[in-house]
């Protein structure tokens, strides 16, 4: 069993209060430039895409990292980040295929989500859904969403 | 520092000079910020008898304490200048991002004054501040205007600018922000125009701190659960499901919702113009401004023709001023009729209700084809509200006319009277004579025939906080008093009047508490409120206005509503006046007494002048 942050990009209305609560939560005030957590809009399609650490089972941030300072821990599946042994080199966020690792000239600190210990807080403040914290082996709503869409495609190809 | 970031820049257009100033933190808690603040410094810096298209107007964009942290719906800012549509004080705020951008690249506020010889923009990054031309966005629509100054600064920058309507000064431009969210009333884009000022774009990577962390969230909590559980704001609630046009049909059920220019009250299209019909039909998803759980935007899809694509959605106010204002039942032509305004920057308000007028105009045969290049204009003409509107944003044809909004267009004819407005601004989508206390408020409203400076609709419709008899006056100038107080309040933390639906007082002032660290209590914090408003007060007086100035027009004195529960009722404002003057603690003229001056700490001297 591993939870999650699960992300629907279509229920986001781009309010912010995720990244809003993660600064607030970890740095004691507002800085959405230092969340590990930011919403990406698409005016022209009207879609605002939040954007979060995946926790990669390979995680390339953690490989590139020269002083182990990156570690995925595999009870809960959270790519752990030690600001202690932390060097400041930035190489996890060349490598981070996402662009999900910043670094902060601020705090002069990686900025990554950890799923605030199994408890992220952006989650519990999300107005729309859009962020869930789950079991992600039980992803059945989407499966069947896409099971239907099957279902219409061939049902339409052998009328 | 906590809330507020203590600094101001001052921007003179004229010399180009760019000046960085303290906040004076007396101003700041006495005022708070955003519309309060904006309009102290307003009041001591201009003579309120000046023009306000005049480099002697000042433009100040103003930000509150509570913009930018995560208090409930508090990404706000307000844009505060001597109107040009009204002549009286102007304030108007925008939701979006541009406002919370602003406090983090450490600033509360912009003041600019003069004029530029050229065309010209400021951009801000942190702690660099430049004047930059904007010769080559001159004459570009609010949208392309953005896209370039992303594409030349940086592009998770904000915008805020004016688009052609603003350029040509239509005395109803909007200041845009993030394309579609507008400091919408009064004119205040025509005010930016006349500066030569295009726009503003601001990147900011600071951090904004709250005095008590514990307790702010303990009280931002403690709103945000009200928020979620009450029936207009909450999950399912009228909001967030279908958008302000929510009001559309509930309006319309009590024949509330003025129709044909105010000639009728009751709209047999209604429901083609409703937030149910726009859910059904046109909505895409919702969209919510920076920190607002409620969300109550809405992205929707313009199918065909030139303007074809996903934009924003028309609100309540603009969709009845085009639609049942003027007879249009066609939610298509509205919700292009809408975008024109965002692309060119005009108040859709005012711009619907002008063609109304002109509309009841050319019918009473004032305005003819000729003066409409050969055009009819007739209510229910769904292709005309979508014209005229070009036309007037870009002040061609007779749409030069129509720039000077409905009262200076029915005055050429000699027909103020069908000019729906108080202080030559249009009143909203909410019939004073069925509404009693709408009445009142539209005629003491600081900025003219406005809904959202004592939103009585409130108690008289929805029940908040209570339900009252619309057509009653018994109560409604005390209510008026303390709702146009709190919405001083709220307009100034720069949190959205919407949360109002579900927080009082209490809520309010105990996220101002704990993120700003002032000691005071809620009493003290509505006293802040009321200071506000005989400051825009004053400023009103000194600018020449008085308490004929505080009416309305005759067809809300003299012509008794036509059907429905209020049949027969006009709106019985002078005894309702009488009664508010004395809440108000002033003189039978509406001038505020010594005695209450003092006791809002507010300087008597300036009476002294008029």
């Amino acid at each position: 069993m591993s939870k999650g942050i699960v992300i629907s990009p279509d229920k986001c209305t781009g309010c912010r209060i995720c990244e809003l609560t993660c600064t607030f939560y970890k740095h004691d005030n507002f800085n959405p430039k230092d969340a590990a957590i930011s919403v990406l809009e698409f005016y022209d399609v009207g879609l605002q895409v939040p954007m979060t650490c995946l926790q990669c089972d390979e995680p390339h941030c953690a490989t590139v990292c020269p002083v182990g300072a990156l570690e995925k821990d595999e009870t809960t599946g959270v790519v752990n980040y030690d600001r202690e042994k932390c060097i400041g080199c930035k190489m996890c966020v060349s490598a981070c295929p996402f662009g999900n690792m910043t670094y902060s000239p601020r705090l002069k600190q990686v900025i990554k989500c950890d799923e605030c210990g199994g408890d992220p807080q952006c989650v519990k403040l999300c107005p729309s859904s859009a962020l869930e914290y789950k079991e992600l082996d039980s992803n059945l709503e989407r499966r069947k969403n896409f099971a239907s869409y099957f279902k219409e495609v061939f049902g339409e190809v052998t009328k | 520092m906590y809330g507020w970031t203590g600094k101001i820049i001052r921007v003179n257009l004229t010399d180009k000079k760019i000046t960085l100033e303290d906040l004076n933190m007396e101003d700041a808690k006495m005022y708070l910020g955003g519309r309060g603040l904006g309009s102290k410094i307003l009041y001591d810096e201009i003579d309120p008898k000046i023009d306000p298209l005049s480099p002697e107007n000042k433009l100040i964009f103003m930000t509150g304490p509570l913009t930018g942290t995560y208090a409930t719906c508090a990404g706000r800012f307000n844009v505060v200048a001597k109107a040009p549509l009204t002549g009286t004080i102007g304030a108007a705020n925008a939701g979006g991002h541009f406002g919370p951008e602003l406090k983090f690249a450490g600033y509360d506020g912009i003041i600019f004054e003069g004029k530029a010889d050229k065309p010209v923009y400021l951009h801000i990054y942190d702690d660099l501040i430049e004047l930059k031309s904007a010769e080559h966005l001159w004459g570009k629509d609010v949208f392309e205007t953005t896209d370039l100054l992303l594409e030349e600064n940086e592009d998770d920058a904000r915008v805020a600018c004016i688009g052609p309507g603003g350029e040509k000064q239509v005395l109803f431009a909007t200041v845009m922000s993030d394309k579609d969210r507008a400091a919408g009333r009064s004119g205040l884009g025509a005010v930016m125009g006349s500066k030569n000022l295009k726009a503003v774009v601001v990147k900011g990577t600071k951090s904004i701190g709250v005095a008590d962390k514990s307790k702010f969230i303990a009280a931002t909590m403690d709103a945000r659960s009200k928020i979620d559980v009450n029936g207009v704001t909450g999950k399912g609630g009228g909001l967030p499901t279908y958008g302000t046009q929510v009001l559309v049909n509930i309006l319309n059920e009590v024949h509330g919702l003025p129709t044909r220019n105010w000639r009728e009250s009751y709209f047999e299209d209604a429901d083609k113009i409703s937030g149910e019909y726009l859910a059904e039909h046109f909505l895409i998803r919702n969209k919510a401004c920076f920190a607002c759980p409620i969300g109550c935007g809405r992205v929707i899809e313009i199918r065909d023709g030139k303007y074809k694509g996903i934009v924003a959605g028309p609100e309540y106010e603009a969709g009845w001023s085009y639609g049942a204002c003027c007879g249009v039942g066609d939610m298509d032509a509205i919700d292009k009729a809408n975008h024109v305004c965002n692309l060119l920057g005009i108040d859709p308000i005012t711009m619907g209700a002008t063609i109304a007028c002109a509309m009841e105009l050319y019918e009473e045969g004032y305005i003819t084809k000729e003066d409409l290049g050969g055009r009819e204009l007739k209510f229910g003409d769904g292709e005309a509200i979508i014209y005229w509107t070009e036309m007037t944003g870009n002040r061609e044809g007779f749409g030069d006319i129509m720039a000077l909004g409905s009262y200076r267009m029915a005055e050429k004819y000699g027909r103020e009277d069908l000019s729906m407005t108080v202080k030559k601004q249009e009143m909203p989508a909410y019939d004073g004579r069925v509404l009693q206390g709408m009445g009142l408020s539209y005629a003491t409203s600081n900025r003219g025939g406005c809904h959202v400076r004592g939103y009585l609709t409130s108690p008289e419709i929805l029940g908040i906080p209570v339900k009252l008899d619309p057509m009653d006056i018994e109560g409604k100038p005390e209510l008026l008093k303390t709702f146009q107080d709190l919405t001083a309040v709220v307009d100034s933390s720069d949190i959205c009047l919407f949360s109002t639906f579900a927080l009082g007082l209490p809520e309010i002032s105990e996220m101002l508490r704990t993120a700003t660290g002032m000691e005071v209590s809620d009493e003290e914090v509505l006293r802040i409120g009321e200071r506000i408003w005989n400051l825009e007060r004053l400023f009103n007086i000194e600018a020449g206005f008085t308490r004929k100035d505080d009416t309305l027009p005759e067809r809300l004195l003299k012509e008794p509503v036509k059907s429905g529960p209020a049949k027969g009722k006009v709106t019985e404002l002078e005894v309702m006046l009488d009664k508010y003057y004395e809440v108000r603690g002033w003189t039978e003229e509406g001038i505020p007494t010594e005695e209450k001056l003092e006791e809002l700490s507010l300087d008597k001297e300036s009476l002294a002048t008029v």
